[in-house]
């Protein structure tokens, strides 16, 4: 490809975005791997054991990721699709559906680490806790939208019913960040807070931190990665797309 | 270093079923979805493609 000057602006079109994700997203799938590397290391090899829960507190290094990445993944996708409601612009609904199905690997994926978690410390997989049921009502309102994207046939008309249920949707967050606040829950606080001071060992929280890092640019290239093959389907009449197929 | 020895390592102090479960799940899901979107791109690159061929001796 031809270097260009970059002009921010032009970005909003899917036709330049295309371009910039494909140069983009291999560059966080390199800075997730090195990162998950580092973390993995702290988090088999430099975190101490818990005084409580032995090794088996471990799964926290990809159970809070994964969690924290489903509740950001959403409200990401809901400003996408707020915005595409607000000023009618085709790559925002895109970058809406390219944000989903990773949303809801991860919404899965913090069901059943924190299931697989549950077993050995509540001794059930699953209790109807305010903070697993709402965290589940997440997992179904991303599979509801990718339901009722693809059962509308028309992407354009797909995208502004996908986006008010997004937005709709997008209340169920606070209430699984705050229900451990709000509701007397098995589920323990949050581990990390702006406010007061961690309470866990700090290897284990560097452990954890790295490990979000890795999370989000994981989910960056894979959104990145996946909307060009939504831009390329959906402008596929188009004569720059049949360019850059060539 | 918390380990003495290899299968120490691996037994995770009894919870090895829990902790390789979650980190195992964790990374095929992961590993699926870079497959999948892959797959993706390629069928649809292989399509475009094609109409394109179809296209252009039609005319």
């Amino acid at each position: 490809m031809k270097t260009r000057v970059i002009h921010w602006f032009k970005f909003s079109s899917p036709q330049n975005f295309y371009f910039l994700a494909g140069r983009m997203w291999p560059w966080f799938a390199a800075l997730a791997a090195v990162l998950m590397a580092v973390g993995l290391w702290i988090s088999f090899f430099v975190a101490p054991t818990d005084a409580q829960q032995g090794q088996g507190y471990r799964i926290i290094f990809v159970h809070v990721p994964a969690s924290q990445m489903s509740m950001f993944i959403y409200i990401v996708m809901a400003a996408w699709a707020g915005l595409g409601l607000a000023f009618n612009t085709r790559l925002s609904g895109m970058m809406a559906s390219a944000l989903a199905p990773t949303g809801a690997l991860f919404a899965f994926l913090s069901l059943v680490t924190g299931a697989l978690w549950g077993k050995p410390m509540w001794g059930a997989w699953w209790v109807w806790d305010a903070r697993l049921t709402s965290e589940l009502i997440l997992l179904f309102l991303y599979l509801g939208f990718l339901a009722l994207q693809s059962s509308i046939d028309d992407p354009r008309r797909a995208d502004k019913a996908c986006a008010v249920l997004a937005l709709v949707g997008v209340v169920n967050v606070p209430i699984i960040y705050f229900s451990v606040k709000w509701w007397n829950t098995l589920h323990q606080g949050a581990s990390v807070s702006l406010t007061s001071a961690p309470s866990m060992a700090s290897t284990m929280l560097t452990g954890m931190l790295v490990m979000v890092v890795a999370f989000w640019m994981y989910s960056i290239a894979a959104a990145l990665a996946r909307v060009r093959s939504i831009i390329l389907e959906r402008e596929r009449h188009t004569e720059w797309v049949k360019h850059a197929v060539e | 270093m918390q380990w003495n020895s290899v299968s120490e390592f691996f037994a995770m102090g009894g919870y090895a079923l829990y902790v390789w479960g979650s980190f195992g799940l964790t990374a095929a899901v992961m590993l699926i979805e870079m497959v999948v979107i892959r797959n993706r791109r390629t069928e649809l690159l292989r399509d475009l493609r094609n109409e394109l061929c179809s296209e252009s001796t039609t005319s």
